[in-house]
């Protein structure tokens, strides 16, 4: 570990390896964690199950990627309507009854559907770890110090413009204003005229949407395997109690922050403590949020 | 039958038939033994998760704790400080009786000091949080543990560690076992069962159906919670113990099964029925002599259909069997009922 950090004093440039690499992450978790915000903040669910839309996504695109030859860059739309129907079919199976129930009954069903998708994925997809490859080359900068793939840039800018298109989609849209006035009164909204069944059944979809998308980039630029899902899941739960409910830039630069911390920390404590890093995170940031409310006699709830 | 044989007789039964067990089924002895766990895992769980009403889903924390530090210490008790040196975890280790249970039991005793330990210091901080985040803090807490033992080379790292081989005759292993796991399951039973009985039991319900009312009252809230937690970690790192020892290989899969033991144990608490004593061993029963029975004719979609009944259950019957009963025959719990009222249910709440 201490041979670690002098390496990264003696050879600084590895350290902007580092954080590149931790930002180019960090983009796609803020696709997941916007996504977990918007169905918390709309729905009062959090969603488990989060981080299997995004593995699901990414089978989409190997699928197509592989078995159909389509390049993978045009498979993100594809994993992102299947998600969106299979967010939708969920929702009419299962989330519609759980909105109004109290968020432990959400949390241990939306667990229950994270096992059942991470197994099926297990047993149709098998458990080998997966990747697309995009065909892509890489770029080179400081003398060859810092390599930078191109896919990764090019999915780092496909999550911003995702992220970007939702929010002007939340912000502009008819059904965007419909989800937006659900989250702030669920009440209001339906006497004023909002079908409120079908704007949870929307928010949901789209949350999968995002993940699905998300997870095509993923398993472009790094890969996938049916057990991934509690990571993403949890990274996503971290970002939204760091950024808070409402704040996308704070979405941004959280998950930003995460990606680069994980990657420094993966670098420094060596790799196979890089997931032990990443949920005792999760536990030290809770602990410390809670600890600053505590104070002025208030808690996380 | 007066009322108090009648009230003794399912204990009397169900500990007999503990008790004989190992007369009567001597070939399904360990799946006994793990029926006993199940029980305790599903009764420690209902300690926080229904009667105060503090959602665990990291209780496998102290199971594995419990896993593998009885292993430790008994790896390293009868060792010459250089031959120690050198142990890596991979070879076994033959012990002589004496030297096996003088081992175990220390090693038990430290598995649950260090248990409670760490419930207290983890539990005075993660407790004081509510509802989704502290069910999601503790999802983090038993992730971790696993990801961290999986990568401490000091405890085999990712290739685990062996406990040593039971020195006894290969018949008594089994029922030396069984009754192993049926002690910790009775003592954590009637623990419980003795804490509900009195103000304790009354702090905890009071902290789960209003936490502030309950703050307001002057009781200490975190001081109970913590204690609650710790509790359930004593049992579950006894248990873990004993598994680890039973199994004889411990990892990462073994010691925090999360996906497994960690959601049954949840599954079984709801199934049978939250908040109540019986709740949790009917659930476990059910669920395990189900699973046991069923399971593998699944061939591997057994956990797709733990899934699906997690989620069934959650969404269908959030009550369980005892919440079941409750509404069948609200009288035989003590419950009066107006039938009026229950004819013609009115609410005011909104929706």
């Amino acid at each position: 570990m201490i041979d670690n950090l002098l390496l990264l004093y003696d050879a600084p440039i590895l350290s902007v390896q580092l954080l590149v690499d931790g930002l180019m992450i960090g983009a796609i978790f803020a696709l997941a964690a916007y996504g977990m915000a918007l169905v918390w903040g709309v729905m009062d669910i959090i969603n488990i199950a989060q981080g299997e839309f995004v593995m699901l996504g990414g089978y989409v695109t190997f699928f197509l990627a592989t078995r159909a030859g389509i390049h993978p860059l045009l498979t993100v739309p594809a994993a992102a309507a299947a998600l969106f129907i299979l967010g939708w079919v969920l929702y009419r199976l299962v989330i519609f009854r759980i909105v109004d129930q109290d968020m432990f009954i959400s949390i241990l069903a939306t667990f229950g559907i994270s096992i059942v998708l991470q197994q099926l994925a297990n047993e149709l997809f098998g458990a080998d770890v997966q990747t697309a490859e995009s065909g892509l080359g890489t770029l080179f900068f400081a003398d060859g110090m810092v390599t930078v793939p191109e896919i990764k840039v090019v999915s780092f800018v496909a999550a911003l413009a995702l992220g970007a298109a939702l929010f002007v989609f939340l912000r502009n849209s008819r059904l965007g204003q419909a989800i937006r006035a659900t989250a702030q009164n669920a009440r209001a909204a339906r006497i004023m005229g909002v079908n409120t069944d079908r704007v949870y059944a929307m928010t949901f979809a789209l949350n999968a949407a995002i993940c699905g998308a998300a997870g095509s980039l993923v398993v472009m630029t790094w890969l996938i395997h049916p057990y991934l899902g509690l990571a993403y899941t949890l990274r996503s739960f971290m970002i939204v109690v760091v950024a808070g409910l409402g704040s996308i830039v704070g979405v941004i630069f959280a998950s930003l922050g995460l990606g680069a911390a994980e990657n420094f920390a993966g670098f420094i404590l060596g790799t196979e403590y890089q997931a032990a890093f990443v949920f005792s995170l999760l536990v030290v940031i809770l602990l410390l949020r809670n600890f600053q409310l505590s104070r002025q006699r208030k808690h996380l709830k | 039958m007066t009322h108090r044989t009648r009230h003794l007789l399912p204990y009397v039964l169900i500990g007999l038939a503990g008790l004989a067990a190992p007369l009567i089924a001597p070939t399904y002895l360990v799946q006994l033994a793990l029926l006993w766990m199940m029980i305790l895992f599903a009764l420690t769980w209902d300690l926080c998760g229904g009667q105060m009403g503090y959602n665990s889903f990291g209780n496998i924390l102290f199971f594995g704790i419990g896993c593998y530090v009885p292993a430790v210490v008994q790896r390293g008790l009868y060792r010459h400080i250089a031959e120690y040196a050198t142990v890596t975890g991979g070879e076994v280790q033959k012990l002589t009786l004496t030297q096996y249970f003088t081992g175990f039991a220390l090693g038990l005793a430290l598995a649950v000091v260090i248990a409670v330990a760490v419930g207290a210091i983890l539990g005075s901080g993660i407790l004081g949080m509510r509802g989704h985040y502290f069910a999601i803090c503790t999802l983090g807490v038993g992730i971790a543990a696993g990801e961290i033992a999986n990568g401490w080379e000091y405890i085999g790292s990712g290739s685990g560690m062996l406990a040593p081989i039971y020195p006894g005759t290969a018949n008594a292993r089994p029922i030396f076992f069984y009754y192993l796991f049926f002690l910790f399951a009775v003592m954590c039973f009637f623990t419980l069962k003795w804490m509900y009985s009195g103000r304790f039991g009354l702090a905890i319900n009071a902290i789960r159906d209003d936490e502030d009312k309950a703050e307001a009252m002057g009781i200490h809230t975190t001081h109970y919670k913590t204690v609650a937690w710790c509790v359930s970690g004593f049992f579950l790192a006894l248990a873990g113990g004993a598994f680890g020892h039973l199994n004889n290989f411990i990892d990462r899969d073994v010691a925090f099964p999360g996906a497994t033991f960690g959601v049954w144990m949840v599954l079984m608490a709801i199934l049978g029925g939250k908040g109540t004593i019986w709740g949790p061993v009917i659930g476990a029963t059910v669920f395990h002599v189900t699973q046991e029975f069923f399971w593998t004719y699944l061939f591997g979609w057994q956990r797709v259909a733990l899934g699906l009944l997690i989620v069934i259950i959650v969404v269908f019957f959030p009550l369980g069997i005892m919440g079941w009963l409750r509404e069948q025959w609200p009288e035989k719990f003590g419950e009066t009922v107006d039938v009026a009222a229950r004819a013609a249910p009115v609410s005011l709440g909104d929706s």
